[in-house]
């Protein structure tokens, strides 16, 4: 059993990000006797606000302060983290850009286990971790076992575990930024330049409270054109999912999902949309999802509200028409 | 400039419906179609342009068995000079960390200054490339969007981040960068690329050739290991509508007035 699990805390200008209360019941899943430790990077009185922040939800903080961490490179993190974590450590990270970029290199540095995306844990026996992820985009799950005994880095998706909102923790904060900078700054051979901001789109779908949302279902660019029908039929805004952008049939901006745009409607109307994390995860707000799709088990039956098995080609201009013949 | 690239034959998920086998063992591998990795053609298209623009060379390397050489002469036929197949027994079980210890080995016979991998493969982990870069002590980055050649010892990537934003850094080579969909086009190939290239000898590499052992490879060196497959029950799911495809209409129609699905 491990005595301490690590929980990486994501935050950007001072606000935590959703995944920061989620990680300390992914921790007590793991192993509820354990104590779990916020680690906390960045820089001057931000950072300081997210410690005091994160000392409500676990009862210690670790806090890394560091001009080199103004933003935060993985390069640069992941050496300061293997110099503050102890041996075999137990670390969760969220499963985001971020975290895929800290965390394989991590778990290599640190001689331990890794085990990525988990979606829940099943118990621990003699130092295997059980835990269940997916596979094939979510079409099918599967069991893993994980040896934990000499450490493991192990990433959480974003949205899996309930967050805790207890805030009750009263925990203090340690500064650990002595021992991670004793050696100086390393990951020098990557460096930060810049963030490039999102193109803006002839769209706004964030504001959008119905979206006809299209995915690689369509098969073809020219069938977009139907989209776009039934989206005139009903008074809403055309979204898709990424593939759709990849092709470069849509503009970036009417992409919805984790790399894309956090869309909020009232309808979402999902059309050969497979259902992933990664698109689901730009959807908030708990709104009516209908599903149509050609296979019948596609993941996003189980996370839509009502389904239709249908070839989009076929049942979207007969749903445009017959919304047509309502007006 | 020298570039290796990784990739992986798949069940293409976008062609198949993926199944599980009646015992929960695998999943259903009869009839399905396979391809190479998605995020593995964007990768295998950005070097190759990157070739053409500043000379040198691309080899393509897959670890499988001997199917897997279908996919290296694919890629090929889109254009890599070379391809190398990995392929013995005793990488069977290999977890994430055993597959970049095969890959090292790779490297380290080579003369590489650029690695590519795909951001992820089928099972969704994303671990190979940035454990091969932590193995190799080679900087990483993740989720690459956009790369330009500064000059032979340095690059700048763009990675893809939340919201659509890119995070611009310059990176030293050697490195390893794992691409992200989306970067470019990728160029179609047709069955006369294929056929061009039909002829030429792939080489296979075994443990043995490449000096990695049991203690680091297959699946007794293995921390991490799949116990089976299964489609999990999460909650009730949507309502199904059913009937003609009129009734269905009629139906939706009516939900997303109530929900408010018209203005
Ligand atoms: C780091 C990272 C970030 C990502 N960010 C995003 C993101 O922001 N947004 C996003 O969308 N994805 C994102 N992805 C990609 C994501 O993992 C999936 O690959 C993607 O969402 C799949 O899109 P899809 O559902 O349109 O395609 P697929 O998964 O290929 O699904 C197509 C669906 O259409 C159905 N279908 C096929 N033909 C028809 C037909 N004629 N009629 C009806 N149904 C049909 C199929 O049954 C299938 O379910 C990201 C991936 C990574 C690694
Ligand atoms: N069997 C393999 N052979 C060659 N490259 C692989 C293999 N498995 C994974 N990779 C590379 O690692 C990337 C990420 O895969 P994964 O870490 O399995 O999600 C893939 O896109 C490939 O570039």
């Amino acid at each position: 059993m491990p005595e301490q699990i690590f929980a990486y805390i994501l935050h950007k200008n001072g606000n935590v990000d959703d995944t920061a209360a989620e990680l300390i019941h992914a921790a007590n899943a793991i192993s509820p006797e354990a104590s779990v430790v916020a680690v906390v990077a960045g820089s001057g009185d931000e950072l300081q606000a997210v410690c005091d922040e994160m000392a409500k939800t676990y009862a210690e903080v670790w806090k890394i302060d560091s001009d080199a961490l103004v933003y935060i490179n993985a390069e640069v993190l992941r050496g300061l983290l293997v110099r503050v974590l102890p041996k075999n450590p137990v670390v969760l990270v969220p499963h985001e850009h971020f975290g895929m970029d800290l965390s394989p290199g991590l778990s290599v540095k640190l001689d331990a286990a890794y085990l990525p995306d988990v979606v829940a844990f099943e118990g621990l026996e003699g130092g295997l971790l059980k835990a269940v992820r997916e596979e094939y985009s979510g079409m099918v799950s599967t069991h893993v076992t994980c040896d934990i005994r000499e450490g493991a880095v192990i990433t959480i998706r974003p949205g899996a575990f309930q967050p805790d909102e207890s805030r009750d923790a009263g925990g203090q904060v340690l500064d650990k930024t002595d021992e991670a900078v004793d050696g100086g700054i390393p990951g020098g051979n990557r460096r930060y330049l810049e963030i490039v901001e999102a193109e803006t789109g002839d769209v706004d779908i964030t504001k959008s409270d119905v979206l006809v949302s299209v995915g690689r279902g369509i098969e073809d660019e020219d069938n977009l054109e139907i989209v776009f029908d039934l989206a005139k039929s009903m008074g809403a805004d055309v979204s898709c999912s990424r593939p759709i952008v990849d092709a470069k049939w849509l503009e970036k901006a009417r992409q919805v999902g984790t790399s894309g745009q956090t869309v909020k409607p009232k309808v979402y109307l999902a059309c050969g949309i497979s259902g992933s994390f990664q698109h689901m995860g730009g959807i908030k707000g708990a709104p009516f999802i209908v599903a149509i799709n050609k296979n019948a088990k596609a993941p996003i039956f189980q996370v839509a509200d009502v389904g239709v098995v249908a070839d989009i080609v076929e049942f979207l201009p007969d749903l445009a028409d017959a919304i047509g013949d309502t007006k | 400039m020298e570039i290796l690239v990784c990739v992986k034959r798949v069940p293409d998920s976008s062609e198949n419906e993926i199944e599980v086998n009646p015992s929960g063992t695998d999943i259903e591998r009869d009839d399905l179609v396979y391809s190479v990795n998605e995020w593995d053609n964007y990768a295998v298209e950005e070097a190759i342009q990157i070739r053409d623009k500043v000379g040198g060379s691309v080899t393509v390397v897959s670890i499988g068995d001997e199917d897997a050489e279908e996919v290296i002469r694919r890629e090929m036929a889109m254009g890599a000079d070379n391809g190398i197949h990995l392929s013995d027994e005793s990488f069977e079980g290999s977890d994430g960390r055993g597959f970049a210890t095969i890959l090292k080995a790779v490297v380290d016979q080579g003369n590489y200054d650029l690695i590519l991998t795909g951001a992820q493969a089928d099972d969704g982990a994303g671990q190979v490339g940035g454990m091969l870069a932590a193995l190799l002590d080679y900087p990483y980055a993740s989720l690459v969007n956009l790369i330009d050649v500064l000059d032979g010892k340095r690059i700048k990537v763009g990675r893809e981040i939340a919201g659509g934003h890119q995070e611009m850094n310059e990176i030293d080579l050697p490195c390893v960068l794992s691409i992200q969909t989306g970067i470019n086009e990728p160029r179609y190939v047709g069955i006369r690329g294929i056929r061009k290239v039909a002829s030429i000898d792939i080489p296979i590499k075994g443990a043995g050739d490449l000096g990695v052992g049991t203690e680091t490879i297959g699946a007794a060196a293995a921390k991490v290991k799949r116990q089976d497959y299964f489609v999990p029950e999460l909650g009730e799911g949507a309502e199904m509508l059913e009937g003609s495809t009129d009734e269905i209409v009629e139906k939706l129609i009516e939900l997303l007035k109530a929900k408010g699905g018209f203005k």
